[in-house]
């Protein structure tokens, strides 16, 4: 049935992507514009219309202040952490934040939290699923950076919710690209997955058994990715613009956006070629220019490189390996098509790391195997089976500001743990605990994600209460506490306030589509895009007609083609999109021979030197013939 | 006991029944553990009762699968591991370890000291002259000055302590033993007798551990 699609989502600090099961193998879905990425990047245009993915991206250079990318890196997050990102990136907050409020960005004179903004790109991945389907979806496994935090899990399962989502299953993303990895592989052995995305790292070590894919250790770090190596040649580049062309743009929104577009256009062509040149355009005509040699760049993002050792190191000595114990390395994440990246994993674990796989769709792919999996199964995935971990421990903040390890990180989730509480005087209702996430000492130096108040504690003299409280960290590694005075048996009721997220309230509030809506909101958009698709054609048409390839069509075909014209006109405005699209596919068969006139009359144009630069990028016989294309010359 | 965790005639999860790690995997209260086979049972119990094999049952059987796992998951954790295995046993027993130890940190912080832990009486005169070697290298360090002599001492102190360590674990191995004799066919008293010595064993084993890791961090700073 259509409506029990599950599919596969990677929501990535630069793009974003959805894929599902196409019988035994994981695919990507393409957008509208028949490309499987969709940039995370979200804009308002003029009339406050929500823009999303490759659509939005021009919106980052002509109006800055109405588009936003790398939304990720906030998630989960309150204020006093982002420090960093205000600087570096062109986040501005909402002027009216309350402390201890989630934060929120402003778009244009919008502000949205990093939830809702996230669920803007769900919406639009879900939207490109449901007109590949024809019917709505409902369902999805997203996947997380394995580091993720308790909070930013959280907002990343609210981020689902608010677009509409069922969010079945968080899954990480290193783990999920082991398991497109290993869809086809079915080996045994030990598995480092080394994940380098525009935001994230992370490193996975997994020990694959019979179609057990049991990950031992993670490491990572949620603030490390090619991010870093465009603020970095931003600041550089910034830096020389103002010593060399005594110009200071470093406010100028527009100026920033091209230095930041030519920069990551830089770093892509330095994974293949020895040197790429910066020529940026500047407000008043100046230009920037410069070269960069490989050799520079691989010195400039050393550091930033060697950041990812650290936890390399560290998920090696919690699994008690040696580098020499792990059987294969895979890549994924953008960033790993750095030479230096791979040149550094290699020298890592003294092996060549797999690359077979795009490591742009990869965490999709294993994302709708998971999806598959979640769904019942199918031939390819049924022996399989995702034991994972939580990243960081879990604590609980003790007298002296200290913090209780209560459940190890590496443990494999779900995992508990039951703690005791009793009052301290008599009489006392309530008993408060303070929840953290991290591996230091001090309560201080973790990371806080709740404050838990057990209310309705039987009166009773200091002491005598037993409070078990149980801390139960599920599938998604997302905390669940529930308490039981024992004495009295009674459930106590537990009032939490995250540290960092958003109350089931304010999410409920912010849903972008009810549930119930869904089928019909589903078919009310199909509508909206049938009518568009046939005001296109008809369009095409009406020019068409004008084109002197109309009248080499006989009367008899002329009088058809205008029939379905007819035919289309008439149920357009109405309610059926099925209908509509019928009556375009109609006209689309019977105006093919129209299409193949004009073709040919614009080929023949073209021959004759009028349209000369799109004859040169075409693939075809003229670039193979360097004689046919000297005749053009 | 595992048959509990599964219907008998449909075969779908049950609600959790309350018991011990060891009951959970229908094991006999004993110390030495076939980790192959702990592990097997393992992965057959993951692939029963993993929440990812109910995501589309209903949610009483959805939140009994994240009971049974968790619970699946704990329980390994703790029986694969043979101190904390070791240390499980102890407080199942009825041997309060932790609370002791809890307890006396709860103190110590609330008191603002250092944490005094009893010196095993085999030990003393080592762990003195140790304790001296590591003041007179804190003193050296301070002076910038560096004594080859003083580090060779020290790494061979701590060398005898990992041996130490190391024998610790073989002893406990040997408890194990006696252990689960006595649980087929020994008395009260000799049971108790054994976890005793275990506790003993343990707490030593701790006492070096500690040690072992000031020697460390003194040689690091």
């Amino acid at each position: 049935m259509a409506s029990d699609h599950i599919v596969g989502i990677d929501l990535g600090t630069t793009n974003s992507l959805v894929a599902y099961m196409e019988g035994e193998t994981p695919a990507v879905i393409p957008g509208e514009d028949g490309l499987n990425l969709v940039p995370s990047v979200v804009a308002l245009d003029g009339e406050n219309q929500v823009i999303v993915g490759n659509a939005a991206r021009k919106y980052l250079i002509e109006t800055p202040e109405r588009a936003v990318y790398s939304v990720k890196r906030l998630m989960g997050r309150g204020v006093e952490d982002i420090q960093e990102e205000l600087n570096l990136f062109p986040f501005r907050l909402a002027d009216d934040l309350q402390p201890g409020e989630v934060l929120r960005i402003k778009i244009g004179e919008r502000s949205y939290t990093p939830p809702e903004i996230s669920a803007l790109i769900l919406r639009q991945l879900k939207w490109n699923a449901e007109r590949f389907f024809g019917g709505p979806v409902k369902k999805a496994v997203i996947t997380v950076p394995a580091y993720f935090n308790d909070a930013q899990r959280q907002a990343t399962k609210d981020a689902g919710r608010i677009a509409g989502l069922d969010v079945l299953r968080l899954v990480n993303e290193p783990t999920a690209a082991s398991l497109a990895y290993g869809l086809d592989k079915k080996k045994n052995g030990v598995v480092a997955v080394y994940d380098l995305g525009g935001g994230t790292f992370d490193i996975s070590i997994l020990r694959l058994h019979d179609g057990i894919f049991e990950v031992i250790a993670t490491n990572g770090d949620t603030h490390l990715g090619g991010d870093d190596i465009d603020n970095l040649l931003i600041t550089i580049a910034l830096d020389d613009i103002r010593g060399d062309l005594g110009l200071d743009v470093r406010r100028n929104g527009e100026a920033v956006a091209l230095i930041r577009k030519a920069v990551i256009e830089a770093k892509i062509a330095l994974s293949s070629q020895p040197s790429a040149n910066l020529d940026v355009e500047l407000p008043g005509g100046k230009h920037y220019r410069r070269e960069i040699s490989r050799e520079m760049f691989e010195q400039l993002i050393q550091p930033i490189v060697e950041r990812t050792v650290g936890p390399c190191k560290q998920a090696l000595k919690d699994a008690k390996l040696k580098p020499a114990q792990i059987d294969e390395v895979v890549l994924v994440g953008g960033s790993t098509r750095i030479p230096k990246v791979r040149q550094l994993v290699e020298n890592l674990f003294a092996r060549v790391p797999h690359t077979d796989l795009n490591p742009d769709e990869v965490v999709a792919l294993g994302a709708a195997v998971q999806a598959n999996i979640l769904g019942g199964g199918s031939e390819a995935t049924k022996e399989m089976l995702l034991l994972d971990v939580t990243p960081l421990s879990l604590g609980i903040e003790v007298a002296g500001g200290v913090t209780d390890k209560i459940i190890l990180r590496n443990s494999t989730i779900p995992a508990s743990a039951t703690q005791y509480y009793t009052t301290q005087v008599d009489g006392q209702k309530n008993v408060a605990i303070h929840v953290l996430q991290g591996e230091r000492e001090l309560a201080r130096d973790c990371r806080s994600l709740a404050r838990f108040d057990l209310k309705g504690v039987p009166p009773m003299p200091a002491g005598m209460p037993r409070i078990e409280v149980k801390f139960l960290i599920d599938a998604n590694g997302i905390l669940h506490v529930s308490a039981r005075e024992q004495r009295s048996g009674k459930e106590a009721e537990i009032e939490v306030q995250p540290s960092y997220g958003l109350t089931d309230e304010q999410v409920e509030h912010m849903l972008l589509e009810s549930f119930d809506y869904a089928e019909e909101d589903f078919r009310q958009r199909q509508v909206i895009e049938a009518r568009r698709e046939a005001e296109t054609i008809l369009a095409a048409l009406a020019k068409g007609k004008k084109n002197p390839a109309w009248h080499e069509l006989t009367n008899g075909d002329q009088r058809k083609i205008e029939t379905l014209e007819e035919a289309l006109i008439a149920v357009k405005e109405g309610n059926d999109y099925q209908q509509i699209r019928g009556a375009i596919d109609a006209l689309n068969q019977g105006t093919m021979r129209l299409a193949e006139l004009m073709m040919d009359s614009a080929v023949s144009t073209a021959l004759k030197g009028k349209a000369m630069d799109q004859t040169d990028l075409e693939e075809g016989p003229a670039a193979g013939h360097p004689v046919a294309k000297a005749e053009f010359e | 006991m595992r048959a509990t965790h599964f219907c008998s005639s449909c075969g779908k999860v049950q609600p959790p029944v309350p018991s011990d790690f060891f009951t959970f995997f229908g094991f006999p209260r004993k110390l030495e553990l076939d980790t192959g086979a702990l592990e097997k049972e393992f992965y057959a119990l993951s692939r029963r009762l993993h929440p990812d094999l109910f995501a589309q049952a209903n949610p009483e059987e959805r939140a009994w699968s994240l009971e049974q796992s968790s619970r699946l998951n704990d329980a390994y954790r703790i029986l694969k591991d043979p101190i904390k295995r070791t240390e499980y046993l102890l407080r199942l027993e009825g041997v309060e370890l932790e609370e002791q130890s809890k307890q006396a940190t709860e103190k110590a912080r609330a008191t603002g000291e250092v944490k005094k832990q009893a010196v095993p009486p085999d030990l003393l005169e080592e762990v003195f002259e140790l304790n001296m070697h590591l003041e007179e290298l804190r003193m050296q360090k301070k002076l910038g000055e560096d004594d080859p002599a003083l580090f060779e001492e020290i790494g061979k102190a701590k060398l005898s302590l990992d041996e130490k360590y190391d024998a610790l674990f073989n002893e406990l191995k040997a408890q194990w033993k006696k252990w689960d004799a006595a649980v087929d066919s020994g008395t009260e008293e000799e049971r108790a007798q054994i976890l005793n010595r275990m506790l003993d064993v343990l707490n030593r084993r701790n006492y070096i551990r500690n040690l072992v890791r000031d020697v460390n961090e003194a040689l690091e700073e």
